[in-house]
């Protein structure tokens, strides 16, 4: 994996990731996941050339719904699923904020199921940071809608029936601008990610996935320790061959309009690999069916990264142009209509 | 030939056709009218809940009732004098509501044989005797107008669809109004589609001819004009009044309109006319749910803007948590409900007063939220503004209710200005090394208000229950105490700025009736007219619902019986007595219609018949 930023990391004036800490002890359990997050996000906001006060953290409910205490920017820690909507209102009323949004799988996936596909749908100027850990931790170990079929879990002892969210192929799906996928154990790559959605303007999306030490610990070893990382992950990067393993012998071409892993070396070599572009849906639709269900590796890195205004954009856009045409309303002559009369 | 002149005080007047009729047009315009020469008017539309229901059935049928006069109307008028009648639906669903003697103006032309089956008459009730209580004119109005337009070269369709403005022309001669004021709103509307234009005038003349000609017309009326204050004046509804108010709220604080809504059947049109207030800076989400619309308003709040939600029944109970939030995370919020029959889906397009106890109750902890009711529609533009001010001067969420008969009626407003409307009392916090998110003005008990882009004054804060002052997360038993009393005391304080209830009539004895919102009308003038007959009675109309007026108790205890009527199983009675310990006795209508003016008066001299 490089290392790929486009802008050098330069902080704004004298801040440094230690000015976006709270003096708040941080009460996540040794060991989960989104202590990694946090620390990433601390260290980036004070290089993205944003004056601390125009940040603002929104989060619903669970675990990773603590994250707006603990970093000092203007905080909101909201409703079970309904930190899209408090953070959309938040964008609407005032586009020069830049709105981070932290969620997990239950609050963003099954509560916040619907304001999640219309935030995306809206193309919302929010960052979405969805930390996944496949259980509901904070009520103790039920299964949540990223929760991987017949998991035994306190609600489902017999394992549970329920199929999974693609988180990533979801927010596809719902016309996301931005989407990308890392994990808390990897903060260099997780790092570059959050910056990339960071920098890009319209909703970003990025599933993060976050061990939890207590209820599902180890669920994501198999793609992001290091002993198996390089055999089980695969990394996308633009216009890059689909390429891995510890010897970069193996690699993903399309096969009868499908993703196939292929051994490289008799059959295959390099330029037969399917080349990314972050601009193709179709390509990003197809590469983000890339998991449990069909034995391949599993994507990290940017999916899918396109412009298009956003909505906030748009609705601030429409005032501002018919102002500009028609003038500031005169509020004396809207309350009169035009269908009045005079009582002399 | 000589006609009769009668001079009326006031008369009730409906226009009904089927929906594709323009009933509505011909209501409003007609309305338009009497408020310009300078009477009182009080309007109700009646239309299905269907878009385009099958033509000429009775499900069809959709009409606008006009109650005018020369003294104040109050109410769209309890039972119909005159029925203009498009077809032969229209006649048999709007008899129960008129007058014995009542006059139908009907066009024959819409009492063919398909139009009896749909309308489920075996023979032409118009020749049948079906009608014999009432003064029937049976006019074929097409051929007419086929006559008045031949030669226009119009097809058929078009010059049936004429039939409406015909019809005004005839309501005009019968009231001796003038045709020049609809004559001036044809040109501004159709002035350009020549043809249009010239086939309304034409037909509106026609009609004004047509009864003054015509000896079936034995008798017109005059109606003197009402003591109205000077001024400019127009017909408004309450939806559109509660957007108004809320724009102005905006203009007169200062702050962007933020509205984030989800459209609900009787509220929608609020979201309509906001939508279109671009040039005024108002900023909309149509949300994905009830859900999202006050959530986004509660976010839009926190960043700065004048955040308000729209809804009705079925979309508040969705919003209850969210109201929550508001409340402990004390910040400034307009809810307006435009309450509809319930529960559930029960009846959309049909008023109740049912969400009193949702608005007063309606969340789990102990969150209480002000709430004050317009009693009018105009008043829907003052409780929308009042409840702007109050939110923003004391932090915290208001509901302002409204219901289906206010949303939808009109009654002529005296516009006021800009200039007129009292000043809003609220400022964000000026010194950040003496913020702190919970510290409270001593006055009102508002937080110190700070929002995102402002440097110095970063914070968290969320649904959590927080410190006093500090707002740092905590579950301290003491504190959680200490914070739900400021919560209800906060609110109980704005007594302060809850103007005192004052009781019409006598201001002690036997009988007090109590009213709340829209009932205002129908007791009013039934109170009136009872007083007028020498009965001693007194009457306090309550606006402030939460806090209730600080001398409501005082005013309670002057008197052996109180009496409340409202549009629902007793909610404001349950409240009363709770609060004042006072037994009340209740009038309660739940049929998806508001009180008769008749209905109370009734109702109160069986309460003056059988004494203490």
């Amino acid at each position: 994996m490089t290392n790929i930023i486009d802008k050098p990391v330069v902080p704004v004036g004298e801040l440094t990731a230690k000015d976006f800490k709270t003096p708040i002890d941080v009460r996540w359990c040794a060991g989960c996941g989104d202590y990694s997050v946090l620390a990433q996000l601390q260290k980036i906001m004070p290089t993205l050339g944003i004056p601390r006060e125009n940040f603002c953290v929104v989060s619903g409910i669970g675990c990773s719904s603590r994250f707006p205490y603990y970093v000092n920017v203007y905080g909101f820690h909201t409703m079970h699923g309904r930190a899209l909507p408090v953070a959309s209102g938040i964008k609407i009323a005032n586009p020069d904020l830049s709105v981070w949004v932290i969620t997990g799988d239950g609050d963003g996936m099954a509560i916040g199921g619907n304001h999640f596909i219309h935030a995306i749908r809206r193309n919302m100027d929010i960052k979405i940071m969805l930390l996944n850990n496949e259980i509901y931790s904070m009520t103790k170990g039920q299964y949540s809608p990223t929760t991987q079929q017949y998991s035994k879990t306190k609600s489902s002892p017999f394992g549970a029936v329920d199929y999974p969210f693609n988180p990533i192929a979801l927010a596809l799906g719902s016309g996301a601008t931005f989407v990308a996928r890392s994990s808390a154990s990897n903060p260099k790559h997780l790092s570059y990610v959050m910056q990339r959605a960071a920098q890009h303007k319209g909703v970003s999306f990025v599933e993060i996935y976050s061990n939890c030490v207590i209820f599902t610990d180890g669920i994501f070893d198999k793609w992001t320790d290091k002993h198996f990382v390089d055999e089980n992950a695969i990394f996308l990067e633009e216009n890059k061959p689909l390429i891995y393993g510890l010897n970069r012998d193996k690699g993903i071409v399309i096969d009868n309009l499908a993703p196939m892993q292929v051994q490289l070396g008799e059959k295959y070599s390099e330029n037969d690999l399917i080349l990314y572009n972050e601009k193709n849906l179709a390509l990003a639709q197809m590469i983000a069916t890339m998991s449990y269900d069909n034995e391949l590796p599993r994507p990290f890195g940017v999916f899918y990264d396109v412009e298009k205004p956003s909505y906030d954009e748009l609705i601030n856009k429409q005032i501002t142009d018919t102002i500009n045409r028609m003038g500031p309303g005169n509020i004396d002559d809207l309350m009169r209509g035009d269908d009045y009369w005079e009582i002399k | 030939m000589e006609k009769r002149i009668e001079i009326i005080e006031e008369v009730t007047v409906r226009f009904a056709g089927d929906s594709g009729d323009g009933m509505q047009m011909t209501g409003t315009l007609f309305a338009k009218n009497c408020g310009a020469v300078g009477d009182d008017v009080n309007t109700f539309p009646d239309y299905p809940s269907e878009i385009r229901p099958p033509a000429d059935t009775l499900y069809g049928v959709s009409a606008y009732q006009v109650h005018f006069g020369s003294k104040k109307m109050n109410t769209m008028g309890d039972k119909i004098d005159v029925l203009f009648a498009m077809n032969a639906a229209s006649v048999k669903v709007n008899i129960p509501y008129l007058r014995k003697g009542a006059l139908i103006i009907a066009n024959s032309s819409g009492f063919g044989p398909s139009n009896l089956k749909l309308a489920k008459y075996d023979s032409n009730p118009l020749e049948d005797g079906s009608y014999s209580d009432f003064n029937v004119i049976s006019i074929d109005i097409p051929s007419i107008m086929k006559e008045e337009l031949k030669d226009l070269s119009l097809q058929m369709k078009q010059i049936d669809r004429t039939k409406n403005f015909f019809t005004l022309g005839i309501a005009f001669w019968l009231f001796s109004e003038p045709l020049d004021i609809t004559i001036q709103w044809l040109k501004s509307k159709f002035g350009k589609k020549i043809e249009i234009f010239e086939s309304n005038v034409r037909a509106l003349k026609a009609g004004y001819r047509f009864a003054e000609q015509s000896p079936e017309f034995k008798y017109r009326y005059e109606v003197p004009k009402a003591n109205m204050k000077p001024g400019y004046y127009r017909n408004i509804t309450g939806n559109e009044a509660a957007a108004l108010g809320l724009v102005a709220a905006s203009k007169k604080s200062g702050l962007p309109l933020y509205l984030g809504s989800y459209p609900i059947t009787p509220a929608t049109e609020i979201l309509h006319h906001l939508s279109g207030y671009k040039q005024y800076g108002v900023k909309i989400l149509q949300a994905e749910d009830e859900i999202a619309g006050i959530a986004s308003a509660i976010g839009a709040s926190f960043a700065g803007n004048l955040a308000t939600t729209t809804t009705s029944g079925p979309g508040l109970s969705l919003k209850v948590e969210s109201l929550g939030l508001a409340v402990i995370m004390e910040l400034p919020l307009v809810v307006i409900d435009v309450q509809r029959a319930g529960p559930s889906t029960g009846m959309p397009t049909k008023p109740e007063q049912s969400d009193l106890f949702l608005a007063m109750f309606g969340r789990h902890g102990e969150a209480p939220i002000p709430i004050i009711a317009a009693r009018s529609a105009n008043d829907c533009f003052y409780a929308a503004y009042e409840g702007a001010q109050i939110a923003l001067k004391y932090m915290t969420p208001v509901f302002v209710l409204s219901d289906g008969y206010l949303a939808q009626g009109t009654e002529p407003w005296l516009v006021p200005t800009l200039d007129e409307l009292p000043d809003f009392e609220f400022e964000f916090a000026k010194d950040p090394n003496d913020y702190k998110p919970y510290k409270r003005n001593p006055e009102t008990l508002a937080r110190m208000w700070s929002i995102p882009g402002m440097k110095g004054f970063e914070h968290q804060i969320g649904g959590l229950e927080k410190e006093n002052i500090t707002g740092i997360v905590t579950q301290d038993p003491k504190n959680h105490q200490l914070m739900t009393e400021i919560r209800a005391e906060k609110v109980a304080k704005i007594v302060q700025d809850v103007p005192d209830a004052i009781i019409e009539g006598e201001q002690s004895g036997d009988l007090l009736i109590i009213g709340w919102g829209s009932t205002y009308g129908a007791i009013k003038n039934a109170f009136d007219k009872l007083r007028n007959e020498g009965h001693k009675l007194s009457f306090v109309h309550l606006r402030w619902l939460n806090p209730f007026p600080a001398n409501l108790g005082e005013i309670i205890n002057k008197f052996d019986r109180i009496f409340i009527p409202e549009g629902n199983m007793g909610q404001l009675g349950f409240i009363i007595q709770a609060k004042f310990l006072r037994s009340v006795l209740g009038y309660h209508k739940v049929q998806g219609k508001p009180f008769t003016a008749l209905e109370i008066e009734q109702e109160l001299i069986k309460l003056l018949k059988e004494g203490k």
